[in-house]
C-alpha cells in the first residue's frame, strides 16, 4: 500500500488585496521515487493552478527550490519523499522577500550581495587575446571549484541565526565566496582590502559559528573550515590594522 | 494603460552564458545594457552544462597536433554538413581566444599535469605521457565526434563555474539584470524591432523595455517534449517573440538532438563525459553493443548515432524492463571510486540523490531524451536576425548556425561565449552607428494587446480549455511522433493532431485569479506560441524527405545533398493560420569542405550532382 502524504502548504498572494497568510493542506499519493519537484507540479496541475513556488533544473544545480521542508531549509528537487513522514509542511525561505506561497526573491538578494562584497577578480591585467594562458597548478584549480560549487540557494542564509536578525549580515554564502577569491591568484586585492569588505560585524565578525550553514548546505560545501580560516586570517589581520591602522578611524570595531 | 518604461542601449533577452557575453561586451565598449530572464541570471539552464567546452588549445597529450582547423572539420562533419561553413570557420578560431579570456574573468580550468597519466577509452585503461612544457596549461577530455581530446571543463561543474565567472564580470560592470521578467512580445514597426513588452514574474505587471539593440539569447525549446534534459524553464519563449513577428524566420526547427543518457525517470542528464572517460553502454545481459554496431568509435560515436543505435538495441528486445519503460545501462564502475567521486562527481551525486543509486558498484538506468535545439531565430554571422533591424540572436536560441543537423557536445557551451564574443562586437559595431527613434506609442500598442490578451485569459472569454491538459497532449505528440526516428506517417498524424491542439490552445481560460505570480497564467500565456513552434517542428520534419544528423527518416534513409543540402525557413505570418511558411536557403554560402563521409553513423549519400530522379 503507497502512502497518502499529507502536504501542509504556507500559502499568500501579497500582490492580492483579498489573500492572507494561511496553511493548504493537500492530499497525494505517493509513488516511487517521489521527489517534491513531481509532487508540487503534480498538486498545480491536478488540484490549484495558482500554487506559487520555484523549479529551474530539477537536479539540484540552479539553487532555485530552496524552502523550509518539516522545518529545515533544503533543495525541494533534492527531496524524495520516502525520507519524509506522511504529514510534510512546506514554508518558503525567511530572510529573503516573499514573492507568493512558496516563492521567495533570492534573487535580488544575492545580487545586492554579492556587488557589496565585490565578488569578482580584481586585477589591472587587460586581456591579451594573442597570449596563451597563464599557468595553474591544478590542485588550485580544484581547490578553487570546490568553493566554487555554492548555487547560491540561500539555504545556509535561511538557517542562520545572525542572518535572520540582522539584514545586512552577508550570510555563509558570501564569506565562502571571499575565501574563494583570497584563494585565487589572479585576484590582486590585498588582505587589508579584503578586511574592509568582511572583517565587519556585517561580515565575519557578525558569525556567532553556531554552523547551522554548514549542516543545511545542499553542496556539502565545508562553511565551518571556511569561517574559521576567515575568521583567523581577518582577526590577524584587524590587529595589524590597530598597530598599524592604514586609515584613521576605520575598523574602530575591533 | 499605466506601466513601467526602461530605457537602454542594449536589450538582452535572456540572461544565460550567451545573453551575459553580449552584455559584457556591450558595457565594456560603454554602453547600457540590461539583461532579462525568467530566473536569477545564474539559475540559467547554463549552469546545468556538467562536461565542458571545446576549443583547438592541444595542451594535453591526446589533444597534441589539435588546431582550429581540425575543430572545424570535426564540427562541419558533425553537423552533417547542415552548418554554415562560415560560422562553424569563425567558431573554431576564436574558441581558444574565448576560454582564455575565460580563464582571465577567473575560470578555474583543470589543468595539465605534467607527467604520466592513466585514462580510460571505451573501457580500456591506458596511460599517456603529459609533457612537461604544458603543465599548468588549460587540459581537455573526451567528448563524442571529435578527433582529439578538446574539451576543457571544470571538473562536472564547468557550465555552472563559467557562469558565475560570467555573471561575476557583468556584476563589476554595473550591468543592469532584471530577473524573473519574461519578455512576451517584440516592440517593431515591421522594420526595426526597438525592444519589447514583458512581464514581471514577482507582480504579474506589464512594462516596457525601449532599446537601440535587443538580443534574444533565451536557449533552447526542449519543453515541447515530454522526455528532456533541459531545465523547466526552456519553453521556447524567445522563439515565439521573434516568430510572432512574421517577419523572423525560425531556422532548422526540425533539427532537435536527443541524449544517449538521461537518467530514467527523471531524464537528468548523466554528462558525455562519463563515456569520454571510458563509460561503457549495457544491455539487458550486461554485454556492450556500441562496440558492435560502431567498431570505430563504439560509445563515443556523435550523440545521434549513440542515441539511434540505443534505441534500435531496445526495439531489438535488448532493453531492459521497468515501470518506466524499457532501458539501457550506463556502466563506469571500472573507472573506480576516486575518479567517480571526483572527477565525475556531479553524476556520483546525482545517481544516489535522485535515483538511489551509486554508481561506484550500481548501473546506471539510462535512456535518451531530447537535449538540443540546433534550430532557432535565423541570424546571419554577426547574429543579426533575418527580417528586422536591431533584432539579434545568440546561443542555443540563434541559428547562427554552427551545428547544423547535430551539434557535438562540448560546442554548445563554447558557442555561448565564442558566438557571444563574436555577435558583442558587432552589436557594439551597430550601436555605433544606431541612429534608432525609440517610439512609446509601439510600445503602447503592445501593452494593450497583452492586456487585453490577459484580461480574455482571465474572465474566460474564448474558452474553458486547461492549459496543463493542452501543454501534455502537445508534449506527448512530439515525443512520439517526432522523435528520433521520424517518418511521413508519424509526422502528418503529429501535425494533424497539433492542429487540433492549437485550435484549443486558442480556447484557455484560467481556473485560478491571475492576479500577481500567477503561474497558470504565464503558461497560458505563451501555450499557443509554444503550439505554433511544436507545429513548425513536425512541419518541417515532415516536409524534409531525406535523413541528416539528428533528423532520421525511416522512409527516406540516405542523406540527400542533391535536393536538401538547404535550410529550412519557416515564418508564421498570419497567427489565424496554422500552419508556418516554409522557405529554404543553402546551408552555406561558402563551402571550405564539400560534403562527404562523416567517418562514423550511416554512410548512405545522394551526392550533390546526382542526377535528379523523376
Ligand atoms: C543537462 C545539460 C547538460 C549540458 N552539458 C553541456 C556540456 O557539457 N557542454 C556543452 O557544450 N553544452 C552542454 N549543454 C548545452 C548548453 O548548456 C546550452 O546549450 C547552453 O548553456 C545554452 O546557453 P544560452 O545562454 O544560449 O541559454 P540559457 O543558458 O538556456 O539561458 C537562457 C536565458 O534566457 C532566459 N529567458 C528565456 N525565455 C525568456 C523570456 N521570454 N524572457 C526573458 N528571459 C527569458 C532564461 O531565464 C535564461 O536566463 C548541456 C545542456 C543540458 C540540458
Ligand atoms: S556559523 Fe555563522 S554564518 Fe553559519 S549559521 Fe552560524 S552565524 Fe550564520
Ligand atoms: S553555501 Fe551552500 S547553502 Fe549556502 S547558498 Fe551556497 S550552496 Fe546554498
Ligand atoms: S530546481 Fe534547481 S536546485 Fe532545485
Amino acid at each position: 500500500m503507497s502512502r497518502q502524504l499529507k502536504f501542509n502548504i504556507f500559502r499568500f498572494n501579497p500582490e492580492d488585496p483579498s489573500s492572507e497568510p494561511h496553511t493548504d493542506t493537500f492530499m497525494l499519493e505517493e509513488t516511487p521515487s517521489l521527489t517534491l519537484f513531481i509532487a508540487l507540479n503534480k498538486i498545480r496541475e491536478e488540484q490549484d493552478p495558482s500554487l506559487m513556488f520555484d523549479f529551474a533544473c530539477r537536479m539540484a544545480i540552479c539553487g532555485s527550490c530552496g524552502m523550509v521542508i518539516n522545518g529545515r531549509p533544503g533543495l525541494a528537487c533534492k527531496t524524495l519523499t520516502v525520507e519524509l513522514p506522511e504529514e510534510i509542511t512546506l514554508m518558503p525561505l525567511p530572510v529573503f522577500k516573499l514573492v507568493g506561497d512558496l516563492s521567495v526573491d533570492t534573487g535580488t538578494w544575492f545580487r545586492a550581495t554579492n556587488t557589496k562584497i565585490e565578488s569578482w577578480i580584481h586585477t589591472d591585467q587587460e586581456f591579451d587575446p594573442e597570449a596563451i594562458e597563464e599557468r595553474m597548478e591544478n590542485d588550485l584549480a580544484n581547490s578553487i571549484f570546490e568553493l566554487e560549487r555554492c548555487i547560491e540557494c540561500g539555504c545556509c542564509v535561511a538557517s542562520c541565526g545572525t542572518a535572520n536578525m540582522r539584514e545586512d549580515f552577508v550570510g555563509a554564502f558570501a564569506l565562502n565566496r571571499i575565501s574563494r577569491f583570497i584563494m585565487d591568484p589572479r585576484d590582486k586585492r590585498t588582505d587589508p582590502e579584503y578586511f574592509d569588505v568582511v572583517g565587519t560585524d556585517q561580515g565575519i565578525f557578525g558569525c556567532m559559528g553556531l554552523l547551522a550553514c554548514e549542516d543545511v548546505c545542499p553542496r556539502e560545501i565545508p562553511l565551518q573550515d571556511q569561517l574559521g580560516i576567515l575568521r583567523r586570517k581577518m582577526a590577524f589581520q584587524g590587529l595589524k590594522n590597530i598597530f598599524k591602522p592604514k586609515e584613521k578611524g576605520r575598523h574602530r570595531r575591533f | 494603460m499605466e506601466h513601467e518604461t526602461f530605457y537602454t542601449d542594449l536589450l538582452c533577452v535572456g540572461a544565460g552564458l550567451a545573453g551575459e557575453r553580449v552584455a559584457i561586451a556591450a558595457a565594456s565598449a560603454g554602453f547600457d545594457a540590461i539583461l532579462l530572464s525568467l530566473v536569477p541570471a545564474r539559475r540559467s539552464h547554463s549552469c546545468a552544462a556538467e562536461g565542458g567546452m571545446q576549443a583547438a588549445l592541444g595542451n594535453c597529450a591526446m589533444g597534441e597536433g589539435d588546431s582550429p582547423d581540425v575543430h572545424f572539420a570535426d564540427t562541419v562533419k558533425g553537423s552533417d554538413w547542415g552548418c554554415d561553413q562560415e560560422c562553424a570557420r569563425i567558431f573554431a578560431d576564436t574558441a581558444p581566444v574565448a576560454v582564455r579570456e575565460a580563464a582571465n574573468w577567473g575560470m578555474p580550468w583543470n589543468r595539465v599535469v605534467a607527467g604520466k597519466a592513466k585514462y580510460w577509452k571505451g573501457g580500456e585503461e591506458f596511460e599517456a605521457e603529459e609533457k612537461k612544457d604544458k603543465h599548468g596549461l588549460i587540459t581537455a577530455r573526451a567528448f563524442g565526434g571529435t578527433a582529439k581530446w578538446r574539451t576543457c571543463y571544470t571538473a562536472d561543474g564547468t557550465g555552472h563555474t563559467l557562469l558565475y565567472t560570467l555573471d561575476n564580470k557583468v556584476t563589476q560592470l554595473g550591468v543592469r539584470v532584471h530577473d524573473r521578467v519574461e519578455a512576451v512580445s517584440l516592440i517593431h514597426d515591421g522594420e526595426n524591432c526597438t525592444g519589447c513588452v514583458a512581464r514581471d514574474l514577482k507582480t504579474g505587471k506589464l512594462r516596457v523595455y525601449l532599446a537601440k539593440a535587443t538580443l534574444i539569447a533565451t536557449g533552447g525549446y526542449g519543453r515541447l517534449y515530454s522526455e528532456t534534459t533541459n531545465t523547466v524553464i526552456n519553453d521556447g519563449g524567445g522563439h515565439i517573440i521573434a516568430l510572432d513577428t512574421g517577419l523572423v524566420p525560425f531556422g532548422n526547427p526540425e533539427a532537435v538532438q536527443f541524449h544517449p543518457t538521461g537518467v530514467v525517470p527523471t531524464n537528468i542528464l548523466v554528462t558525455e563525459g562519463c563515456r569520454g572517460d571510458g563509460g561503457t553502454l549495457l544491455d539487458v545481459d550486461e554485454k556492450r553493443f556500441m562496440n558492435i554496431y560502431e567498431p570505430a568509435k563504439a560509445e563515443l560515436a556523435s550523440r545521434d548515432v549513440v542515441s539511434r543505435w540505443m534505441m534500435y538495441h531496445i526495439a531489438q528486445g535488448k532493453g531492459v524492463p521497468s515501470p518506466y519503460g524499457d532501458h539501457l545501462w550506463l556502466d563506469i564502475r571500472h573507472l573506480g571510486a576516486k575518479h567517480i567521486t571526483t572527477k565525475l562527481r556531479e553524476v556520483y551525486d546525482l545517481c544516489r540523490h535522485f535515483l538511489g543509486v551509486n554508481p561506484i558498484n550500481q548501473l546506471i538506468p539510462v535512456r535518451p531524451a531530447q537535449h538540443y535545439s540546433m534550430g532557432g531565430v535565423r541570424t546571419n554571422s554577426n547574429g543579426a536576425a533575418y527580417g528586422l533591424k536591431g533584432l539579434f540572436s545568440c546561443g542555443e536560441s540563434a541559428c547562427w548556425d554552427m551545428h547544423g543537423f547535430n551539434r557535438l557536445g562540448g560546442n554548445s557551451l563554447a558557442e555561448t561565449i565564442v558566438a557571444g564574443r563574436h555577435v558583442g562586437l558587432k552589436v557594439v559595431e551597430f550601436l555605433e552607428g544606431a541612429e534608432v527613434i525609440l517610439k512609446s506609442s509601439l510600445a503602447d500598442q503592445g501593452v494593450a494587446a497583452m492586456a487585453k490578451r490577459i484580461d480574455r485569459l482571465v474572465n474566460r472569454t474564448d474558452g474553458t480549455e486547461n492549459v496543463y491538459a493542452i501543454k501534455d497532449a502537445m508534449q506527448l505528440v512530439m515525443m512520439e511522433k517526432v522523435g528520433i526516428f521520424r517518418n511521413g506517417t508519424d509526422l502528418q498524424a503529429a501535425v494533424d493532431t497539433l492542429r487540433e491542439i492549437y485550435v484549443k490552445a486558442k480556447k484557455i481560460g484560467l481556473r485560478s485569479s491571475g492576479i500577481g505570480a500567477n503561474p497558470e497564467l504565464a503558461l497560458a500565456l505563451k501555450m499557443p506560441g509554444m503550439v505554433r513552434l511544436a507545429i513548425c517542428v513536425a512541419y518541417g520534419a515532415l516536409m524534409r524527405t531525406e535523413s541528416r544528423g539528428c533528423h532520421a527518416r525511416d522512409d527516406y534513409q540516405a542523406r540527400n545533398d542533391r535536393d536538401w543540402l538547404n535550410r529550412t525557413l519557416a515564418y508564421w505570418r498570419d497567427l489565424d493560420a496554422d500552419l508556418p511558411d516554409l522557405q529554404y536557403e543553402p546551408s552555406t554560402k561558402v563551402m571550405y569542405m564539400p560534403p562527404g563521409d562523416r567517418g562514423y553513423g550511416k554512410t548512405e549519400i545522394i551526392p550533390m550532382d546526382a542526377p535528379k530522379e523523376d
